[in-house]
C-alpha cells in the first residue's frame, strides 16, 4: 500500500492546527462534509484529515456523531434509509463521493470493524476471513490460504485459531470475534482500515490486545477509530479530532490536543467536565 | 421464607402441567396411530407391505394398492413445491429487501390473503380457468417441445398431476413468501452492514450473507408449505382428475391420499374397502410424520454447525 502515491487535493482546513503538510503524507482528507438523517443535520462542516501509517482518533460524547462521520468515510452512512451526505472525501486523488464513484469500489479499498463482533455465524473461521476475497472473485486456493493466514497473523489471532479455521466463527469469545473481524477487514489488503469503538463489548484483556495490534497495524494502514474511552484514544493514536454536536471543535496531534488544547469546549470534555 | 418456598410451588406445578400438556400430544398422535391401524387392520393383514407398492384399486374385486395416490400425492406435491418455492422465496426476497415499504406493505398483504382463500374456490378457479389453459395451451406447448420424453407429453384432459400441482403451488406460496420474508426481515443491520463493508453489492450482500443467516428459517417454510400440499385434499380433488393409475406423463389424470379418502369414504361399503381406505390415511399419517423429523433433523443440523443465537 506504500508504494501509492496519492495526489490529495489540498483540503480547505477549518481546524485549527494542519496535520504534516505536504499531500503525500494525506491518506484521506475530508473536505467540508455534511451528513443528515432524513431531516436530522447531524455533521455540520467537517474537515479533517488522516495521515498516512498513523492511528487517528476520533472522540466525543454520545450522539455527537463520530459514528456517523467514520461511517461516511468508505461510504456506509448512506446505506441508512433517508440517511444523505453533502461534501467531499479525497484519497488517492480521487473524490469518493464524486460523480460516478461505485460505493462497492470504495468500501473495498477502505475496510471497517465495528462497535459489536458481527462474524458470519454460517461460515469457518476461514470463509469469514477469505470472504471479501471470495467477493472480489479469488477462487484459487493457494492465494486464499495465503490471505487468511496473513490477515489472522495481522490481526494476532493465528496462534490462537490455527488448528480450528474449520470450525464456526461464532464459537469464539468476544475478542477472538472482533480480531476474527478485523482479520476479515485486513485480508482484502484495503488502503485505510476504519474501527468504530472495536474495543466497547470486550473485557480489559482483549482491549489492550486490540490496542497492541493498532500499533502493528499503523506500520502498514491508515488507521481511524472512533473511542469513548480518552486514555485508548491517548494510548493508541497520534492524531486526535474532537467531536461535539456534529461539529469537530479541535483537530491536532494526540499530545497536544491532551495537554494543550486550545479550545475551552476541548479542555471541558478532556478534563471530565461533560460527556 | 414463605415467598421464595410459595414461588417454588407455583414453579413445580407450572413444570407439572406442561409435562401434562406434552404428554397429553404425545399420547393423541400415539392414539391416533393406533386407531388408524386397528381400523384397517383388515387391510393390513389381507395386503401387508404390498399395499404400498400395488397399483390395483379395484372396489368390485375388493384389490386394494395404494401405489398410485401415493405417487400422485407425491408428484403433485413435489411439482407444487418445485412452482412455489423459487417463486414464494423470490417474492419474499423482493419484499423484504428491494420493494419500497409501502408496496412491501401492499403486496405482503395480498399474499397473506391468499392464504385466507377458502380451498374450494382455488378448486373452483382451477376448474375452470387452470384446467381449460392446460387442456389448450400448456400441454400442447410443452408436448411440442419435450413431447419426446414420455414425462411431458400431451394429454387432452386438462385434469391430472400437473394442474393439480399448479394449483397447489399457488395455495402454498403464501406460507413460503410470509414465513420467509418475516425470517429475513429479521436477520440483523450488523449482518448486512459486515457484507457490505467488505464490499459486497446489494446483491452479494443478499446472496452471501442474509440467505444463509435466515437459512433454517427459510428451509422450516418450505416445510410448512410442504405439509399443507401433502394433506391438501379440496382443491386436488377437483382438478387431479381422480383416476387411481399412473402415467408416465405429468399431464394425465391421477388421484392422491387425501381425494381418494374424501370421495370414496361414503361409499365404501365393504369393511375391507373401509380397512384400505383407512390404510391409506395410516400411510399418508407416516408420510406427514417422516416430512417432520427430516425437517426437524435438517434444522438440528445446522443449528448445530451455525448457531445462530446472536
Ligand atoms: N440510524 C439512525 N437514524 C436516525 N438518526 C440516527 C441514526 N443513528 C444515529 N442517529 C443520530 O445521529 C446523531 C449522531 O449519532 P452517532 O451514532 O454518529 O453518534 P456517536 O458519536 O457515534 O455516539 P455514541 O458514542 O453513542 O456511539 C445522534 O443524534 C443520533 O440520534
Ligand atoms: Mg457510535
Amino acid at each position: 500500500m506504500s508504494s501509492i502515491v496519492p495526489s490529495v487535493k489540498p483540503p480547505r482546513l477549518a481546524v485549527r492546527e494542519a496535520p504534516p503538510a505536504d499531500a503525500s503524507s494525506v491518506a484521506m482528507a475530508v473536505d467540508r462534509l455534511n451528513a443528515w438523517f432524513a431531516e436530522n443535520h447531524v455533521l455540520r462542516d467537517i474537515s479533517i484529515t488522516f495521515p498516512k501509517q498513523q492511528v487517528t482518533a476520533l472522540i466525543g460524547p454520545s450522539g455527537c456523531g463520530k459514528s456517523t462521520l467514520i461511517r461516511c468515510l468508505n461510504r456506509m452512512h448512506e446505506v441508512v434509509a433517508g440517511a444523505r451526505v453533502k461534501g467531499e472525501i479525497w484519497v488517492d486523488g480521487m473524490n469518493i463521493y464524486g460523480e460516478g464513484v461505485d460505493p462497492v469500489q470504495v468500501r473495498r479499498k477502505i475496510g471497517m470493524v465495528f462497535q459489536k463482533p458481527n462474524p458470519f455465524p454460517t461460515m469457518s473461521i476461514y470463509d469469514n476471513v477469505a470472504a471479501g476475497l471470495k467477493l472480489n472473485g479469488v477462487r484459487n486456493v493457494s492465494v486464499l490460504d495465503e490471505a487468511v493466514e496473513r490477515g489472522l497473523r495481522q490481526a494476532a489471532l493465528w496462534e490462537e485459531v490455527k488448528d480450528k479455521l474449520k470450525e464456526p466463527g461464532t464459537g469464539l469469545s468476544g475478542g477472538q470475534q472482533q480480531r476474527l473481524c478485523i482479520a476479515r477487514a485486513l485480508a482484502v489488503k484495503p488502503e485505510i482500515l476504519l474501527l468504530d469503538e472495536p474495543c466497547s463489548a470486550l473485557d480489559p484483556i482483549a482491549t489492550a490486545k486490540i490496542e497492541e495490534l493498532l500499533h502493528e497495524l499503523k506500520t502498514q494502514y491508515t488507521v481511524g477509530i472512533v473511542t469513548h474511552n480518552m486514555q485508548q484514544a491517548a494510548r493508541v493514536s497520534s492524531f486526535t479530532g474532537f467531536l461535539l454536536l456534529g461539529e469537530l471543535i479541535e483537530f491536532g496531534t494526540t499530545d497536544r490536543l491532551f495537554t494543550n488544547p486550545s479550545d475551552p469546549r476541548t479542555e471541558a470534555y478532556i478534563t471530565g467536565r461533560f460527556g | 421464607m414463605p415467598r421464595s418456598s410459595s414461588l417454588n410451588w407455583q414453579d413445580r406445578l407450572f413444570r407439572w402441567a406442561c409435562l401434562g400438556f406434552a404428554l397429553l400430544i404425545l399420547g393423541l398422535v400415539a392414539a391416533l396411530a393406533v386407531e388408524l391401524a386397528w381400523s384397517s387392520r383388515l387391510a393390513l393383514r389381507a395386503f401387508g407391505f404390498s399395499f404400498l407398492w400395488t397399483q390395483v384399486w379395484d372396489p368390485v374385486r375388493e384389490v386394494f394398492g395404494a401405489l398410485p395416490f401415493i405417487y400422485g400425492t407425491l408428484v403433485t406435491s413435489a411439482i407444487a413445491l418445485l412452482i412455489a418455492v423459487p417463486f414464494g422465496l423470490g417474492t419474499a426476497i423482493f419484499l423484504a429487501e428491494l420493494a419500497p415499504p409501502r408496496i412491501s406493505e401492499i403486496i405482503g398483504f395480498l399474499v397473506e390473503l391468499l392464504a385466507a382463500i377458502p380451498s374450494v374456490i382455488y378448486g373452483l378457479v382451477g376448474l375452470f380457468v387452470v384446467v381449460p389453459w392446460v387442456r389448450s395451451v400448456a400441454s400442447p406447448s410443452v408436448d411440442a417441445v419435450l413431447g419426446w420424453l414420455p414425462v411431458f407429453q400431451g394429454s387432452p384432459y386438462g385434469v391430472g398431476i400437473f394442474t393439480a400441482g399448479l394449483i397447489l403451488a399457488v395455495m402454498i406460496v403464501p406460507f413460503v413468501t410470509t414465513v420467509s420474508r418475516e425470517v429475513l426481515l429479521t436477520v440483523p443491520r450488523s449482518q448486512r452492514e459486515a457484507a457490505l463493508a467488505l464490499g459486497a453489492t446489494h446483491w452479494e450482500t443478499i446472496w452471501t450473507t442474509i440467505l444463509p443467516y435466515a437459512r433454517s428459517g427459510i428451509i422450516g417454510s418450505i416445510f410448512l408449505a410442504l405439509a399443507r400440499a401433502l394433506g391438501e385434499t379440496m382443491a386436488v380433488t377437483m382438478v387431479v382428475g381422480n383416476r387411481p393409475e399412473i402415467h408416465p406423463s405429468i399431464f394425465d389424470p391421477g388421484y392422491t391420499m387425501a381425494a381418494v379418502l374424501a370421495n370414496e369414504f361414503a361409499e365404501a361399503t365393504s369393511n375391507l374397502y373401509l380397512g384400505a381406505l383407512i390404510e391409506i390415511g395410516l400411510v399418508l399419517f407416516g408420510i406427514t410424520i417422516v416430512v417432520n423429523g427430516v425437517a426437524r433433523l435438517l434444522l438440528y443440523r445446522l443449528h448445530d454447525t451455525s448457531a445462530v443465537h446472536v
